[in-house]
């Protein structure tokens, strides 16, 4: 992709004034009163509203939730993604039979399942969690049942000439030549978990960022909602910058689009 | 008949795990009132045509949709066209864009809540923002990959530039387009339907937060089953146009 390119260039200084000049517009934007002045805060509102986000004890708490809902829903949804993709990936017929399925409720909005997992786990973090696994599980399923069949089959063949049991396949052969689909699995469901953990706050909770995000819209406090949203859109995109990378280091292959 | 064998077994597979709910919940494993009755669901659809206008609802989410959707094509390529003609906008705002596709937009719908209060509104410009970025990347994608070839054809024919860009650049790049299309298409549904049903405005998707709401549950399922289905078919058929774009090509 071009734009890895332009990031290991060394362009930092057209990307630098990019970013200097879109913050000026909205500098210009906040100043010239057309909006209003809480609405599109200038910058340094912007900032003061970011470090009180940083600084306050209560939004390392919430952020510890958040993050323990999100860890819990990768490993359910991550676990069940792994076995159902290594299922898919290894049986031709099961893959006709089932993937299509897969492939049209993957993008199909999760967030409407909200309402059921609240009646199955109640209103705590169980239901973010069910709301967070049941997103991430689709990518890594699909991401999976793909890099079960784009493994080398020389590889295959290697195992096999030398006697591997399944467990060893699976741990030797299989999961090291599929580092690649895996990092790109995680990669994008960590994003939708993400989404989903912290959709599932703001719609109904008591903890978690989510729900700063919306306690701080309904007290009308924008400096800290606009931290809060830095934040959590900055870890989003950071997370998933960091493991593309990782994920075109691991295979010199091009990045999967969704 | 052996190509058509797996489907059929898993919509078999489908089927048969729906009778088996059935019965366990008639048995009392699975306890009724959290999971209705497959068959209430079903009888619980003329009810949700009838008294919560489903039609109108598709005609809103639709609307929404195809709006989000277009503004973003119209936005995008301009703005692809715009950066892939001066490269040097291109290196300094490819990168914001990639991050823009990768930033999940739809968290902050309360801000937009603020921006442009709560009306259909902002549910396209939720939907407009995070359909923008893929129509953008690849505009560009679909420019910058054309094959020389096609230019000096171009060249050696003495086209004029809007000549060029009209025979040979635009057809070249189309097919990426279509796909930057089809993504912002997909995005918008999905926050389309998401917001509707986060802020309890609009159309399909205020239609499962309200239910839900009232305690109704063989609505609820039966009106999230229906929202997947329509999600599915939309999905199906920009496939379609996309594959019948690509052999006219």
């Amino acid at each position: 992709m071009a734009t890895q390119e332009a990031l290991t260039k060394g362009l930092a200084l057209p990307r630098l004034i990019a970013i200097v000049v879109i913050l000026a517009m909205w500098q210009a934007l906040a100043l010239s009163g057309l909006l209003f002045r809480d609405v599109v805060p200038p910058l340094e509102a912007l900032v003061v509203g970011f470090v009180g986000v940083l600084i306050s004890p209560d939004f390392y708490a919430n952020l510890a939730i958040t993050f323990a809902e999100l860890l819990a829903a990768l490993a359910g949804g991550g676990l069940a993604g792994l076995v159902v993709g290594l299922c898919l990936g290894a049986s031709r017929f099961a893959s006709k039979a089932f993937e299509p399925w897969l492939g049209y409720l993957g993008p199909t909005p999760k967030i409407i399942l909200f309402p059921l997992l609240i009646l199955m786990f109640g209103v705590g973090v169980e239901s973010k969690m069910a709301m967070g696994a049941v997103s991430c599980f689709f990518p890594i399923a699909i991401s999976v049942a793909a890099g079960v069949r784009g493994v080398d089959p020389v590889l295959l063949k290697v195992g096999r000439s030398f006697r591997a049991r399944l467990d060893q396949m699976l741990i030797k052969i299989y999961l090291p030549a599929m580092i690649a689909p895996l990092l790109n699995g995680a990669r994008l469901g960590f994003g939708v978990a993400l989404i989903g953990v912290l959709l599932a706050e703001t719609k109904l909770s008591k903890q978690g960022l989510g729900f700063m995000v919306m306690d701080a819209y309904q007290r009308f406090d924008m400096p800290r909602m606009y931290g809060l949203l830095i934040v959590s859109v900055g870890i989003a995109a950071v997370v998933n910058i960091v493991l593309e990378h990782l994920a075109i280091q691991a295979g010199h292959k091009k990045p999967t689009k969704h | 008949m052996s190509r058509l064998l797996p489907p059929a077994f898993g919509v078999l597979c489908i089927v048969a795990l729906l009778c088996l709910l059935q019965l366990a919940i008639q048995a009392g494993i699975v306890d009724v009132y959290i999971v209705p009755l497959p068959t209430d669901m079903l009888a619980s659809l003329p009810r949700l045509v009838e008294e919560e206008h489903v039609i109108r609802r598709f005609g809103v989410t639709f609307g929404e949709t195809l709006s989000a959707g277009l503004l973003a094509l119209v936005v995008g390529v301009a703005l692809g066209m715009a950066l892939q003609h001066w490269p040097r906008m291109r290196r300094a705002f490819e990168p914001w864009f990639a991050l823009l596709a990768a930033a999940p937009l739809v968290m902050a719908y309360p801000l937009f809540l603020v921006l442009f209060g709560r009306s259909s509104l902002t549910i396209i410009v939720i939907a407009f923002a995070s359909a923008l970025a893929p129509v953008v990347l690849k505009t560009i994608e679909g420019f910058a990959t054309i094959r020389p070839v096609l230019i000096d054809v171009g060249h050696s024919l003495r086209m004029t530039r809007a000549q060029e860009f009209r025979l040979i650049l635009l057809p070249a790049a189309l097919p990426e387009i279509f796909v930057g299309l089809r993504l912002a298409l997909i995005f918008a549904l999905i926050n389309v339907v998401g917001v509707e049903f986060l802020i309890n405005l609009g159309g399909l998707g205020q239609l499962i937060s309200e239910l839900s709401e009232r305690y109704d549950l063989p609505g609820t399922w039966a009106s999230i089953g229906l929202v997947v289905i329509v999600s599915i078919l939309f999905f199906l058929l920009l496939d379609g146009g996309e594959r019948w774009l690509r052999k006219r090509h």
